[in-house]
């Protein structure tokens, strides 16, 4: 197929009336989608991009398609910070926010969803699914960059849907739709293809919530058919099972952003009686590859990606990802050793990035933000080994700051990073321990910690 | 929802502020936590996975389960003075 001249349907759904998402006491079919999209997208304005902030999983959907179909490209930054979105509006200053908030807090141009109107669309007739050129540009997703600014990766129309094709076979309800329940924000790839791409492209009805507690997961599940498909994480899914509560029955489990432990993989297949897979990619690269730990620690390649081994740092186990879906060619931050059949381990993460229940940043990054705000001198991140009874090891931080109080500066971190990775503690010290080669020393790091605490104990 | 109680029982108040901090292993004694800031943000700055963690300590000592859509969610979070009240309320049915 010549890629440049194909084009896609922006939704897969040759029935109209077939429901679409499920939201409490009401069903939102293919048709009234479009409708709304349409409506929305007469009503963005000028601005070339859409920051598509909506914490709805429907409205967000709604936002994306509005912004296709008036020819604009989704920003889907991965944190909401204000630091965050001055950084992209410095960047992509011909922007507009849609969000879902009922109070707007940042400065930025914004439209807020249209909620209200909701009941002015119910009659009106649907108008014909419009064909989406598939080299055309349509979201752009974000990666922290060492410098600390957000680096655009492009999605295309045509990857997005060849991605979400991919990932229905690779599960097996490319014949067979189920409901997905996802925990997970859809503004991050994983969430992105898992929930919202399999919705639109894989005729999967989705629950527009984003259920945060056990109750929230248990209930949102029993109000949509089966076969149904729960999207999340390690750390929620461990909060659900923690809970006790009876779980509806799922068909499948399908969990990512953050390494599954063994023990936690089998637990869920015994208590909910389902296979539970794993996918891997990053944002980068999207879903590339699927494994069900409960049979295998090794992951299974997504048709047609290959991995290609790079030595560009004189380092073993690096690779690129390419092909299939992929835009360009994509080192990847994990190790891996490739198995003769194609398939691969997982080494560990490059010692720099860090992963906090999914969420994903690199010390490097974190390090210069600390540096970066004034009355600052010099600082550093480090994560530290979990404790005892600690499912997530945070993140801490020393800091030189002769004249600041460890509160200004936590204050100043959090308009700059996500919560997840404020550090805890934040030790202000005289001086950070560089060793005769200018660096830092994990032992070292790690013995203020020690320091710090026992200091608390006193 | 039963109100008032907590003020009356600041042996809970104690009890669920201990439970904070023993469960995420905060660095502040439990008798310091001001029960009327936010624990969120400048206050105790807890997060939503801190949030989660708790929710599911209070799931085991008092035996019900939080729900996001309960409108009340984010006064009941807002302190811990409205925690203390909340759990005092929902053990109490």
């Amino acid at each position: 197929m010549n890629s440049k001249s194909a084009a896609y349907p922006l939704i897969d759904y040759p029935d109209l009336d077939r429901i679409m998402v499920y939201r409490p006491h009401t069903r939102i079919t293919a048709g009234r989608f479009l409708v709304e999209a349409q409506r929305l997208a007469g009503r963005l304005g000028p601005a070339a991009h859409v920051l598509n902030l909506c914490q709805d999983r429907y409205h967000f959907m709604v936002g994306l398609a509005a912004a296709i179909l008036a020819g604009k490209i989704s920003l889907l930054p991965s944190t909401h910070t204000d630091d965050t979105l001055r950084q992209l509006f410095g960047t992509f200053p011909n922007s507009i926010c849609l969000h879902d908030l009922p109070n707007w807090p940042h400065v930025y141009p914004q439209i807020a969803y249209p909620v209200d109107e909701v009941e002015a669309v119910v009659d009106t007739p649907a108008p014909p699914i419009p064909l989406i050129d598939s080299a055309r540009p349509v979201v752009y997703v974000f990666t922290s960059g060492s410098t600390g600014h957000p680096v655009p990766h492009i999605k295309t129309w045509g990857k997005l849907v060849l991605n979400s094709r991919t990932a229905a076979k690779a599960l097996g309800i490319h014949a067979d739709p189920v409901s997905i329940v996802g925990t997970v924000p859809p503004q991050h790839m994983f969430g992105f293809e898992s929930t919202v791409l399999l919705c639109l492209q894989g005729r999967c009805p989705i629950w527009s919530g984003k259920p945060f507690y056990p109750a929230d997961i248990v209930a949102a599940l029993a109000d949509m058919p089966e076969p149904r498909m729960l999207v999340s994480t390690p750390f929620h899914l461990e909060s659900l099972l923690d809970s006790g509560m009876t779980v509806p029955p799922v068909a499948q489990v399908l969990l990512a952003t953050a390494p599954l432990a063994q023990d936690l993989a089998e637990r869920a297949e015994q208590q909910l009686n389902v296979p539970l897979r794993e996918i891997y990619g990053c944002t980068e690269t999207g879903q590339i590859a699927i494994r069900r730990p409960a049979e295998s620690p090794a992951w299974a390649l997504f048709p047609g990606i290959t991995l290609e081994a790079d030595y560009s740092d004189g380092e073993k186990w690096l690779y690129r990802a390419w092909g299939g879906h992929i835009e360009v060619p994509i080192a990847l931050s994990d190790r891996l050793e490739v198995l003769v059949d194609g398939r691969f381990l997982l080494l560990g993460r490059l010692a720099d990035q860090v992963n906090i229940a999914g969420k994903r940043s690199s010390l490097g990054f974190l390090t210069a933000q600390i540096k970066a705000i004034p009355g600052v001198t010099d600082g550093v991140f480090f994560q530290p080994e979990a404790r005892a009874g600690q499912a997530i090891s945070r993140l801490c931080a020393l800091v030189v700051a002769p004249d600041m109080t460890q509160a200004e500066i936590l204050s100043a971190l959090r308009t700059r990073l996500d919560p997840a990775f404020l550090p805890r503690p934040l030790i202000l010290v005289e001086a950070l321990p560089y060793n005769d080669t200018g660096k830092l020393p994990r032992a070292q790091l790690l013995a203020l910690l020690v320091h710090h605490r026992e200091s608390l104990k006193r | 929802m039963t109100t008032g109680i907590p003020n009356n029982d600041l042996p809970l108040m104690r009890e669920v502020a201990e439970l904070i901090v023993s469960s995420l292993n905060l660095e502040v004694q439990a008798q310091d936590i001001d029960p009327d800031a936010t624990l969120f943000g400048d206050g105790l700055g807890l997060d939503s996975i801190d949030i989660l963690e708790i929710a599911m300590v209070i799931s085991k000592r008092y035996g019900f389960q939080l729900r996001s859509d309960n409108e009340d969610n984010v006064h009941i979070f807002s302190s811990l003075r409205h925690l203390t009240e909340y759990i005092a309320a929902q053990r109490a049915q």
